[in-house]
C-alpha cells in the first residue's frame, strides 16, 4: 500500500511516498508563485521517481501553510501536528522538537507517547526564520551552506545590537565595509539565529531528547550555536532529511488512516 | 543670548539657533557615516543663515543617536527630553508626543512645561519607524517625500497582513504583480507603519493634545494615517524634523540663564 504526504511550505515543497510504513521516494522543490503549482509539481516528481501515478496513492496528507489549496489530497494537518509526528517517527525518543522554516519558527513539545502537550510559533517576524539567514547570506554573497559551515572557523564571532532582521542586516553591511573576517560576520549571524530560537524553545520547557527539524537544521554552524544557547545536545537527524519531517508526518498520518489503525 | 541645540540622528542632522527666545536659523542635512562631521557641517549652515559666527553661541546643547561625536556642544541631553521641550514650545497644549524617526519611534507624555513625565520607545524593530518606509520606497524606486502625495491619489483600501518589514517587502512586491495601485500600496504601508507606533504609544495613554514630531511627521499621508490609527486630532507643527534640536537649543537657553542667575546670586551675596 502507498500513501503520500505533501509539505507545501512558504520557501520550499516536499513530498513523500511511503510504502509499508517505509520511505521510498521523497523530492524537494523550491516554492512556486502558486501553493496548487508547487503541490502538483512536487509530487509529480515523487510519483515518476517512484514509477507510479497518483491513483497509486491510496491516501494523501497535504501540511504547509499552502495546505488547503492542494488539489490531490485527501486531508490536511496542521503543519505543528506533522512535524510532531515525523519527528518522533525519525528520532522516537524526542520530547522537544525545534522546526525552523522559511518563514516561521515553531517548537513543539510532547510526552513519552508522542502527544502534542504545548508548542509556539512564530510567523510574525523574520528573525528566528529561515528568511533571516537568507537576507544575511544574500549581502554577504554566500549561499546558505557557506554560511552554515563557515562558522566553525570564526574566532571573534560579531554580535548584534538588536535582533531585527533589517537592522542585523544594516550591521552585517557595516562590518563587511570594515573589512571583519566574514567566518566571524558568519558566526555572529548563526549566534543571532540560535539566541532569538532559543528564546522561543526555552519559553515551552525544554526536555530532552530535542532534535531540530526544517531546512536549518542542515546548517551545523546554527545547530552548534544553539545547544551552546540552551545548554542541551540536539540529536542529529541522520536517517533522513530533517527538511521532509513535516511531509513524513503527514504520509504517516495518510498511513494510519488508510489501515484503519494506529501505526 | 544665543544658544545652539544640534540633533545628529541615524539618517539626519538638525541645528537650531535661539537669540533670546525665537529662531534664528534652523537646519537639516543628511547624516553623513561620521556624525562628527555631520555635527560640523549642519551647524556651519545653520549659522550662516543666522547671520552670525560660531562663537556668538553661547551655548550648545547635543543630542541624537550620534550626540557623544559632537565636537563643539557643551553639554548633551537625551532625544527623549529635547522632543518633549521642542513639542511643547511649538505647540503649548501638547501633552502627548510621537516622533517618529528614521530607526526608532517614541511616544512621549509630558506636562505644560515641557517636561517629561513617561515614555516609550521602540529602536528594536523596524517596524513603526521610517526605516520601513525608505524600504519600501527604495524596492518600488519613489522617492521617499513622494510617498505622501501618491498616498493621497490612493482609491481602493489594501491592508497589509505582515507587520514585520522582511514579510511585509515580500507582501508588497506580490501586490505589485498582482496589479495593484502603487498609490493603494503606498497607502496601506502608511497604515501600517502609523499602527504599530500606535500601539507602542498606547502604552502610555495618549492625552490631548497630541503632536506628531520627527522626520516622518512632513509625510502628509503618515500623518493622517497615525491620527486614524490613535483616534485622535493631531496637531501640525512647521517644522517636525527639527523638533529635537529645538529642544536641545531651548535645555541650552535654560541653563545659560541659570547659571547666569547663579553667577548673580553669588555676585550678591559677596557684595553683601
Amino acid at each position: 500500500m502507498f500513501v503520500a504526504g505533501c509539505d507545501v511550505g512558504s520557501l520550499t515543497s516536499k513530498a513523500v511516498i511511503m510504502k509499508d510504513g517505509k520511505i521510498i521516494e521523497s523530492v524537494i522543490i523550491k516554492s512556486k508563485a502558486r501553493p496548487w503549482e508547487s503541490a502538483d509539481e512536487v509530487m509529480g516528481m515523487a510519483l515518476s521517481k517512484a514509477g507510479l501515478t497518483i491513483k497509486d496513492i491510496k491516501r494523501c496528507v497535504g501540511t504547509g501553510y499552502g495546505r488547503d489549496k492542494i488539489s490531490f489530497i485527501d486531508e490536511a494537518v496542521s503543519e505543528i501536528t506533522c512535524h510532531g509526528k515525523g519527528a518522533r517517527w525519525l528520532v522516537p525518543s524526542v520530547k522537544t522538537v525545534i522546526d525552523i522554516g522559511g518563514q516561521d519558527c515553531k517548537a513543539i513539545r510532547m510526552d513519552d507517547k508522542g502527544n502534542m502537550l504545548k508548542f509556539i510559533t512564530n510567523d510574525k517576524c523574520a528573525s528566528g526564520t529561515g528568511r533571516f539567514l537568507e537576507v544575511m547570506a544574500k549581502v554577504m554573497n554566500l549561499n546558505l551552506d557557506e554560511l552554515g559551515e563557515m562558522s566553525a572557523r570564526s574566532k571573534h564571532p560579531i554580535s548584534f545590537a538588536s535582533a531585527c532582521t533589517v537592522w542585523a542586516q544594516a550591521d552585517v553591511i557595516q562590518h563587511l565595509n570594515d573589512k571583519v573576517p566574514i567566518e566571524d560576520i558568519a558566526a555572529g549571524v548563526n549566534n543571532a539565529m540560535a539566541s532569538r530560537m532559543s528564546t522561543l524553545a526555552n519559553s515551552i520547557g525544554l526536555e530532552s531528547d530535542v532534535c531540530m527539524t526544517g531546512g536549518v537544521a542542515k546548517n551545523n554552524g546554527v545547530v552548534n550555536a544553539l545547544e551552546k544557547h540552551l545548554g542541551i545536545r540536539i540529536k542529529r537527524i541522520r536517517r533522513e532529511d530533517p527538511q521532509i519531517a513535516g511531509a513524513i508526518g503527514a504520509a504517516l498520518f495518510a498511513m494510519e488512516k488508510a489501515s484503519g489503525g494506529v501505526i | 543670548m544665543i544658544t545652539a541645540g544640534c540633533d545628529i540622528g541615524s539618517l539626519t542632522a538638525k541645528a537650531v539657533i535661539l537669540k533670546d527666545g525665537n529662531m534664528l536659523a534652523s537646519e537639516v542635512i543628511l547624516a553623513s557615516a561620521q556624525p562628527e562631521r555631520s555635527a560640523l557641517e549642519v551647524i556651519r549652515r545653520a549659522v550662516k543663515k543666522a547671520g552670525i559666527t560660531i562663537e556668538d553661541i553661547e551655548y550648545c546643547v547635543g543630542t541624537g543617536y550620534g550626540r557623544k561625536h559632537i565636537p563643539f556642544m557643551n553639554s548633551m541631553e537625551s532625544e527623549i527630553i529635547c522632543h518633549g521641550r521642542g513639542a511643547v514650545w511649538q505647540v503649548p497644549s501638547a501633552r502627548t508626543v510621537v516622533d517618529i524617526g528614521g530607526q526608532d519611534a517614541k511616544a512621549i507624555r509630558v506636562d505644560e512645561k515641557g517636561n517629561v513625565e513617561r515614555y516609550v520607545y521602540n529602536d528594536k524593530c523596524a517596524s513603526g519607524t521610517g526605516r520601513f518606509l525608505e524600504i519600501v520606497a527604495d524596492s518600488l524606486d519613489i522617492k521617499l517625500d513622494d510617498m505622501g502625495a501618491i498616498s493621497g491619489r490612493s482609491s481602493e483600501k489594501l491592508t497589509l497582513s505582515n507587520q514585520c518589514v522582511i514579510f511585509a517587502e515580500t507582501e508588497i512586491i506580490s501586490l505589485v504583480n498582482e496589479g495593484k495601485e502603487i498609490a493603494d500600496i503606498i497607502s496601506a504601508l502608511h497604515q501600517a507603519v502609523a499602527n504599530r507606533a500606535a500601539s507602542l504609544a498606547r502604552g502610555i495613554l495618549v492625552a490631548p493634545d497630541a503632536v506628531m514630531t520627527g522626520g516622518v511627521a512632513k509625510n502628509s499621508g503618515m500623518f493622517s494615517a497615525l491620527e486614524r490609527a490613535l483616534g485622535v486630532k493631531l496637531h501640525r507643527v512647521d517644522n517636525p524634523q527639527i523638533n529635537g534640536a529645538l529642544g536641545a537649543a531651548i535645555i541650552a537657553m535654560d541653563t545659560l540663564e541659570l547659571s547666569k542667575k547663579k553667577v548673580e546670586t553669588v555676585r550678591a551675596v559677596a557684595i553683601n
